[in-house]
Parts: C-alpha cells; sequence; structure tokens
C-alpha cells in the first residue's frame, strides 16, 4: 500500500522535502513508514521519537495503517 | 465560539467584542506578541507555518473543551500564520464569562494547550540575517 509522509517545519528542511510517499505491506504501522524514512538522506537530524500524526490525529508508532493514510512526522512545536 | 488560522493582522478588539454580552461579567483577552529577543538572540520577525487542516483541528478541539469544562460558548482564538513584525500579535485569545475565575483559567488553560499541542512553527529570523527553527533541538513534547 501507498502512504503519503507528510513533513514539516525542520523536519522538512533535513530532508529537502515537504512530502514523499512510501510503499508498505499491509499491516504496516506508523513506526514501518518512519523507519523507511529514516532511509533517506538528511533523516539522521530527525529525533529518535519524533510525534507522529495519522489523518491529521496524533498516533503512536504501532498505529496500523491503511492505504491513502497521511502520516506527518511533526517537529516540537512551536505555537503562541 | 469560533477559532480561526489567518494571514492577516488579527483585530484584537473586534475578538474581545464577540464575546461580550450581558450575561458575561468578565471578558478576558490575551494577546501573544513577536518578542524582540529571545535565548538572548536579538530577533526581527517569526514567520509561522502549520500543518494547517491538523492545527485547525486541534485548535477547535481546545476550544470545545475548554468551552464544556468552563461552561461558556463565548471563546474566540485566532492564530495568524505567515512573517510577523516585532509586536505584531501572533495569537489572540478572548474569553467571556459570567465571572472573571474561569474566564481567566479557560484563557490559560487554552493557550498552554495549544503551544503543547497545536502543530505550528516558528522560524525566527535574527538581525545577524540567520534564521532558525524555535524548539527543533528539543525533544517530543508529548
Amino acid at each position: 500500500m501507498d502512504v503519503t509522509v507528510l513533513l514539516f517545519a525542520s523536519y522538512a528542511d533535513a530532508l529537502g522535502c515537504s512530502s514523499t510517499t512510501v510503499r508498505l505491506p499491509a499491516g504496516a504501522t506508523a513506526g514501518d513508514a518512519l523507519s523507511l524514512i529514516r532511509g533517506m538522506p538528511g533523516a539522521e537530524r530527525l529525533p529518535t521519537a519524533p510525534l507522529l500524526a495519522v489523518n491529521e490525529q496524533y498516533a503512536r508508532p504501532a498505529q496500523p495503517l491503511s492505504p491513502g493514510d497521511k502520516l506527518a512526522v511533526i517537529p516540537p512545536v512551536a505555537g503562541g | 465560539m469560533r477559532t480561526a488560522l489567518v494571514r492577516h493582522a488579527i483585530d484584537s478588539a473586534s475578538l474581545l467584542a464577540e464575546v461580550t454580552r450581558p450575561a458575561n461579567g468578565a471578558a478576558v483577552l490575551f494577546v501573544g506578541t513577536v518578542r524582540e529577543m529571545n535565548d538572548g538572540r536579538a530577533v526581527t520577525g517569526i514567520e509561522y507555518t502549520a500543518y494547517e487542516s491538523m492545527a485547525a483541528r486541534e485548535l477547535d478541539a481546545i476550544v470545545r473543551d475548554a468551552a464544556a469544562a468552563h461552561d461558556t460558548d463565548d471563546i474566540v482564538v485566532e492564530h495568524r500564520l505567515g512573517t510577523l513584525d516585532l509586536t505584531d500579535a501572533s495569537v489572540v485569545i478572548a474569553v467571556g464569562h459570567a465571572r472573571r475565575a474561569p474566564a481567566y483559567e479557560a484563557s490559560r488553560w487554552i493557550i498552554e494547550e495549544l503551544k503543547r499541542r497545536v502543530p505550528i512553527w516558528k522560524l525566527e529570523h535574527y538581525t545577524d540575517g540567520t534564521r532558525e527553527w524555535v524548539n527543533a533541538g528539543t525533544g517530543a513534547p508529548r
């Protein structure tokens, strides 16, 4: 299945893009998708456990993904 | 109740007017502004970006929770995105309530939750021409 991965702010700068698509086996989790992202150049600048969101809701790495899901890797937020 | 992410100057007086009603004995207005110094570095401006669809959802959820917890529907929050200059308002929270204590509490809770979980980021611009993402080197907030 294909999953869209969204990157923002410092993470988008680190990986040089704001979104990418990863192909995963059925039953894969948010953490599995993150592992693929870690293979990208610049990903060594990601922390060990970045915040994740699936379809705009905060999610744990164990959350299963479905085809077409949007996985966001969320840098430390700094609103206000 | 109303929340918005905006790309124009926030009119805090109009937000205050939105939560002002005869039933309310208090209105609390919080205005977050761009400060000239951060961690000892001279700031010239801040560029705010967001995961906009999720930020809108989170902000809305926070305000709904605050409204339910404090028994008032008179809450309006606007957060600005884009490039802001010193003293510009980045966020404005207006809370109207029959009583001042819950108005203050709701206002404080909303800004703390916003800072904890709404996916918005700041790229600070410094007087020496450099730019840096705020909190980029810190751990996850939750």
